[in-house]
């Protein structure tokens, strides 16, 4: 009996090893990446929030986006994808796309420095420093996009930097459909 | 040509480490001294080896040989010389070398410093050892070769090593933190020596105590300069953030503290060795775990070192080898009997018990809030992150709990301690914290603060009933100078480390509650204030570093008129990564603040946006782990270590 006791750290060892295998092989086939999986939040509101605009400091809350189809972008001066993302946010939003950013676990000043260099895509940007609005949408990285329709739902979470393709393959099918579903959807 | 003979060495060394496993091991079946003999030089052979691959390698990154794909990749001709000697480390393939290379040390180390050790006993630990190189140098050689070439067409220039790299403590952090997790490979090797030969015993605890508590200490500096650099370079003015990365340094810590701890009680008393083994097995599974964790690309990390999935399933077959083997053996050695001593619930084993089992529920919580956004993702639960605000509901107060019982532990006595005298001997700290605790938020707040109340608490009776068991220690000797003389350097290093701890507790309990922060707007000759501080801004002007350019602000600061240092934050814009704006902070460091000053942007007409934090205590926190660090030296450094045969001989005639 006492012998039988020694083999319990074996046992949940091969339990956690099987696991990471299993998520391993996954990863290995391409049917699971970690790193991009369909938010808890998804067809669920999008969370209260209120926090300062990065600029302004004035706060800023979800009202903001209500009543109309817009992005949220997570993003960080710390994140290498953020840079190669970030033009084709200023050209989305030189289309009238209206992009809510989340600036994420930064750096303020180097955060208003970016903006003044690169160009501001932004509507507005709220200043998560502490990262609270991105543990709230489950935030893993940056950058992260989601889309949020006109009642303030979530309907897409795209992980991974927004690019020519992404849009057309993934966010605009998604667009039209919500516009099609006319106002107040 | 350089890179291939290092290519070569690495092979060599991979044919040493083989050899390494395999004759000892066969030395130990055969009964063969000569095959056992081996063990030693081929240990040598495989750091000389080792040694040459990475000397060679660092040759390269010197002579800017941007022909080499990691040195393109993590390197400039511009660098200072000391940031491409470190930028070797700065990515996959670098420092897994750097982790075999210091694991031959290792070796090498035991090689040398085992004179007092049965020759079978030996062979075991090098075999161990060497099977561990075995595993890495085989990854590195299949998956990762640091020597690749990126040929035809090398770039005339490299890519720059990662700016938040290029700081002093980012030189020496990498090496202790490798030291630290390598060096738990000894205390793992002795380990299976142990159950390898049967032989679980006192003399096998006394043997890996010292190597164990050097892994610790180098574990412990390494954590420190981290969380130090953290501090430096990041710039959020935060030393810690629950970060993978981290979280991966500081699991073995927490079980590698607990082994310390436990292999005390096994030397003294025979006691727990199953539990024991179980944690030398632990420490060192976790530290593989972290390599593999921070590697494989299944975590995402604020640190973004490279990750490559692919590379995955090798570190996991590896971890599976090594830590499977490892428990098997455990599940068929290990003594099921407990030890013959006996203890009453109030002694210090029981004491020492209580210390193991907090540390590893730390450490396992730690755990848990790594993986459980990764098994509920991979379940199809949903995604969490889980953050900060989970960490800190756990670990404080466990460790509220484990300070509490570290005051007690140290006054008891083995075996059996009377409640009663335990009572009055710690009564006097226990008024005493507990008054300080309550009064020192007010008298330095203003106000009550229950947590700042609680830390000082805690801290406070950690180091009075340390003081008072001193004390007691010296009571009965003619002079209180003799009586500190016939103290051993063991137990000073642990009235040190602990009252490191107690340090680094209150500075974390301080500097979270009391640090103060403004983000100002200010015009050239403007005079602002922080916490009594006074902030005047000269101005700022451009500044050309080796490979970068900066704008350096100017900041006189002062205190009720008096100067009290001028400060220099900067700017950077390295001339490799163009896109990449720098900010480095300007530090005034002293025992009881710190007074940080970061610039921000321009605001037109030689104004700055200036962000001033004013942190006291923040130092105790590093202050602390040095201190434990350097206890940990005093307690390896204790000559009844050294003198360990003849004694421990005797100890395994009494047990016997």
């Amino acid at each position: 009996m006492q012998r039988l006791k020694l083999f319990i750290p074996l046992l949940i060892f091969v339990i956690l090893a099987a696991f990471f295998f299993v998520v391993q092989k996954r990863i290995g086939s391409g049917d699971y990446d970690p790193q991009n999986m369909p938010s808890a939040l998804l067809d669920k509101p999008m969370p209260a929030f209120e926090l300062p605009d990065l600029l302004t400091g004035d706060p800023v809350t979800g009202a903001l986006l209500h009543g109309k189809v817009a992005l949220v972008n997570v993003w960080a001066t710390w994140c290498p994808s953020c840079h190669y993302e970030h033009p084709y946010l200023v050209s989305l939003a030189q289309q009238g796309v209206s992009i809510l950013g989340v600036d994420y676990k930064d750096e303020p000043e180097k955060a208003r420095q970016w903006l003044r260099e690169k160009g501001n895509p932004y509507a507005a940007v709220v200043d998560d420093r502490a990262g609270n609005l991105g543990l709230d949408l489950g935030v893993t990285g940056a950058p992260e996009t989601y889309l949020i329709d006109s009642r303030g739902v979530v309907r897409l979470r795209y992980q991974g930097p927004l690019d020519e393709r992404v849009w057309t393959e993934t966010v605009q099918p998604l667009l039209d459909r919500i516009r099609s579903e006319g106002p107040g959807a | 040509m350089i890179p291939e003979l290092g290519h070569f060495a690495l092979i060599l060394a991979l044919f040493l480490a083989l050899s390494l496993t395999l004759l000892p091991a066969l030395g130990v079946f055969r009964r063969s001294t000569l095959l056992m003999h081996s063990a030693r030089p081929l240990a040598a052979g495989m750091m000389v080896m080792l040694s040459s691959a990475f000397a060679l390698l660092a040759y390269a990154f010197l002579h800017n040989d941007f022909s080499v794909a990691i040195v393109a990749a993590q390197s400039n001709s511009e660098l200072p010389w000391f940031y491409q000697f470190s930028a070797v480390w700065g990515g996959h393939e670098g420092s897994l070398l750097l982790w075999v290379w210091i694991l031959s040390l290792w070796a090498l180390a035991v090689a040398l410093f085992s004179r007092q050790l049965p020759l079978d006993m030996v062979a075991r630990v090098l075999a161990v050892m060497g099977a561990i190189a075995v595993g890495f140098l085989l990854f590195m050689l299949l998956t990762s070769n640091p020597f690749g070439r990126a040929l035809p067409n090398p770039p005339l220039e490299g890519a720059d090593l990662n700016p938040l790299l290029q700081d002093p403590g980012m030189v020496i952090h990498p090496p202790m933190l490798y030291m630290g997790y390598v060096g738990f490979s000894v205390a793992f090797a002795f380990a299976i020596a142990a159950l390898w030969s049967g032989r679980l015993d006192v003399t096998w605890a006394r043997w890996s105590r010292p190597w164990s508590i050097v892994a610790w200490l180098f574990l412990t500096i390494g954590i420190t300069l981290g969380s130090w650099w953290a501090y430096s370079v990041l710039g959020w003015g935060g030393w810690w953030f629950w970060d993978p990365v981290e979280n991966a340094s500081f699991m073995p810590w927490l079980v590698g503290t607990a082994l310390i701890h436990s292999l005390a009680v096994t030397d003294k008393r025979g006691v727990f060795k199953s539990w024991t083994v179980l944690l030398a097995i632990f420490a060192f599974s976790l530290s593989l775990l972290g390599t593999f964790l921070v590697r494989s690309g299944v975590l995402t990390s604020v640190h973004a070192f490279a990750a490559d999935p692919t590379r995955g399933i090798f570190i996991l077959a590896f971890l599976g080898i090594v830590i499977g083997s490892s428990l098997t053996l455990y599940a068929l050695r290990a003594p099921t009997v407990l030890g013959s001593a006996d203890y009453s619930w109030l002694s210090r084993e029981v004491f020492l018990l209580l210390n193991n089992v907090l540390l590893l529920v730390a450490a396992l919580s730690v755990l848990c809030g790594t993986l459980f956004p990764l098994v509920v993702d991979a379940l199809g639960l949903g995604k969490y992150s889980v953050g900060p605000p989970y960490f800190n509901a756990v670990f404080v107060p466990l460790m509220a709990v484990l300070l509490a019982f570290l005051g007690v532990g140290p006054a008891s006595v083995w075996k059996r301690s009377r409640g009663g005298e335990l009572w009055r001997r710690l009564l006097p700290a226990l008024i005493a914290s507990v008054t300080v605790g309550l009064l020192l938020p007010v008298a330095y707040g203003g106000q009550f603060h229950a947590g700042v109340a609680l830390t000082v608490c805690l801290a406070t009776w950690v180091v009075l009933s340390s003081l008072v068991d001193l004390r007691g220690k010296l009571r009965n000797a003619s002079s209180w100078r003799s009586g500190l003389g016939r103290l051993t350097p063991a137990y000073y290093g642990m009235l040190l480390a602990h009252i490191g701890l107690a340090l680094s507790v209150a500075g974390v309990g301080l500097t979270s509650v009391y640090t103060e922060e403004r983000d100002l707007r200010v015009a050239p000759g403007q005079q602002v204030e922080l916490a009594g501080y006074g902030f005047l801004f000269a101005g700022t002007e451009p500044l050309r570093g080796p490979n970068y350019v900066a704008e350096r602000g100017v900041v006189q600061v002062t205190r009720n008129g008096r100067p009290v240092a001028e400060l220099h934050p900067e700017k950077r814009r390295y001339n490799a990564r163009r896109d990449q704006v720098m900010t480095e902070a300007a530090i005034d460091a002293g025992f009881g603040r710190d007074i940080y000053v970061a610039l921000g942007e321009p605001l037109g007409e030689g104004a700055w946006a200036l962000r001033l934090h004013y942190k006291p205590f923040v130092r105790w926190i590093w202050l602390g782990g040095l201190l434990m660090a350097a206890g940990g030296a005093l307690a390896a450094a204790d000559k009844r270590y050294r003198l360990g045969r003849r004694r421990a001989q005797a100890a395994v005639a009494v047990v016997a």
